[in-house]
């Protein structure tokens, strides 16, 4: 498929979660159930690799870039930042550890258990 | 003619690229976790519009063009999570249940020093993403009453120190298994971290960026209910 055609099949698809949305009782990000959508597609196999992958080359490999706008945004609210700056680094930056430790546990936990299973096969 | 340059938005769209463009040859040279393109470029735009005195609006009229990007961007990561399927089909149970530890672990325990500090609702709402991936805790913190671009700098905030202290974390926390290692990875600091997990291992990395994804889904059913 021509990269246009791809560009096509996944805006409309992200236009048609945008829709589903807006029409749910909750507040669910519309770009999340896009891909949530896209990879039921692909794992019921309505829609291919071929069909999405130069338009995934480009967007995705160049992901960071897409966040440039939003990302230079942080001027406009600069001043309501300031007095807040070092709680808010310190909460994103302890937390992160944490975190680490929580699911590097939970998982060696569930790995260990599962390597004894396959052990005893 | 200096007017029509200014308000066109081109001008967003040209400063981005180029912005992006030295952010990335920055950091090609130096090779330094702290010199990521983003926030080498974003610098660089802030320095840019206060020199020229260009508002932030006016830029803003080509950088939506860039902005609208994200959803199509964060579906298409469905495909990443499909060219794992095999990875994650063997080890299913212990990346799925580690991914909604961590992701409850990062939701609450972001909440509760929220509380502790007093801070304000719009910040904690755009702290609460912080481990996801930057498409996915833009759109969380969008519906949850958070500002965009302060969700994006506690993403990096968590990245970077992921990408920076991943193997320590490692060794602090006694994590020898791979497999614990790379969604551990992914579940803190995202692709940031993905980057650095993919230099411990190959089984690492895909782990870690298999993680992404199910810690981003997570987190957005999860953040529903706070």
């Amino acid at each position: 498929m021509g990269v246009m055609a791809q560009l096509a099949l996944v805006f409309g698809l992200c236009l048609a979660c945008e829709g589903v949305s807006a029409a749910l009782p909750f507040p669910f990000p519309a770009s999340v159930l896009s891909m949530i959508i896209l990879l039921g597609l692909l794992l019921s196999g309505v829609v291919k690799e071929k069909h999405i992958d130069k338009a995934a080359a480009f967007l995705v490999g160049n992901m960071a870039f897409f966040f440039l706008p939003s990302c230079a945004g942080i001027v406009e609210y600069w001043e309501a930042l300031v007095p807040v700056l070092l709680p808010f680094f310190l909460v994103a930056f302890i937390t992160t550890p944490l975190v680490y430790a929580v699911t590097g546990w939970t998982v060696s936990l569930l790995m260990g258990r599962k390597r004894k299973e396959e052990g005893h096969d | 003619m200096i007017e029509t340059i200014l308000t066109s938005p081109l001008l967003g769209l040209t400063l981005s690229c180029l912005a992006w463009c030295v952010g990335l040859w920055v950091q090609k040279k130096t090779k330094l976790i702290l010199c990521n393109p983003l926030i080498i470029a974003v610098i660089l735009v802030v320095i840019v519009l206060n020199v020229f005195h260009i508002p932030f609006q006016d830029f803003n009229l080509g950088g939506e063009f860039i902005t609208l990007m994200l959803g199509p961007v964060t579906a298409l990561l469905a495909l990443n999570i499909y060219q794992q399927r095999a990875l994650l089909g063997r080890y299913f149970l212990p990346v799925v249940v580690g991914c909604l530890a961590g992701s409850l672990a990062s939701v609450g325990s972001v909440l509760l020093l929220c509380r502790l500090l007093t801070l304000e609702e719009a910040i904690t709402a755009s702290l609460m993403p912080k481990s996801v991936t930057t498409a996915i805790a833009v759109a969380i913190a969008g519906s949850g009453g958070g500002v965009e671009s302060l969700a994006i700098a506690a993403v990096m905030v968590a990245g970077v120190t992921g990408a920076l202290f991943a193997p320590m974390f490692a060794r602090l926390f006694h994590i020898t298994d791979p497999v614990a290692q790379g969604v551990a990875i992914g579940a803190c600091s995202h692709a940031l971290g993905t980057t650095r997990a993919m230099e411990i291992g190959q089984l690492q990395g895909a782990m870690s960026s298999i993680a992404i994804c199910i810690c981003g889904l997570i987190t957005s059913v999860i953040t529903l209910f706070t």
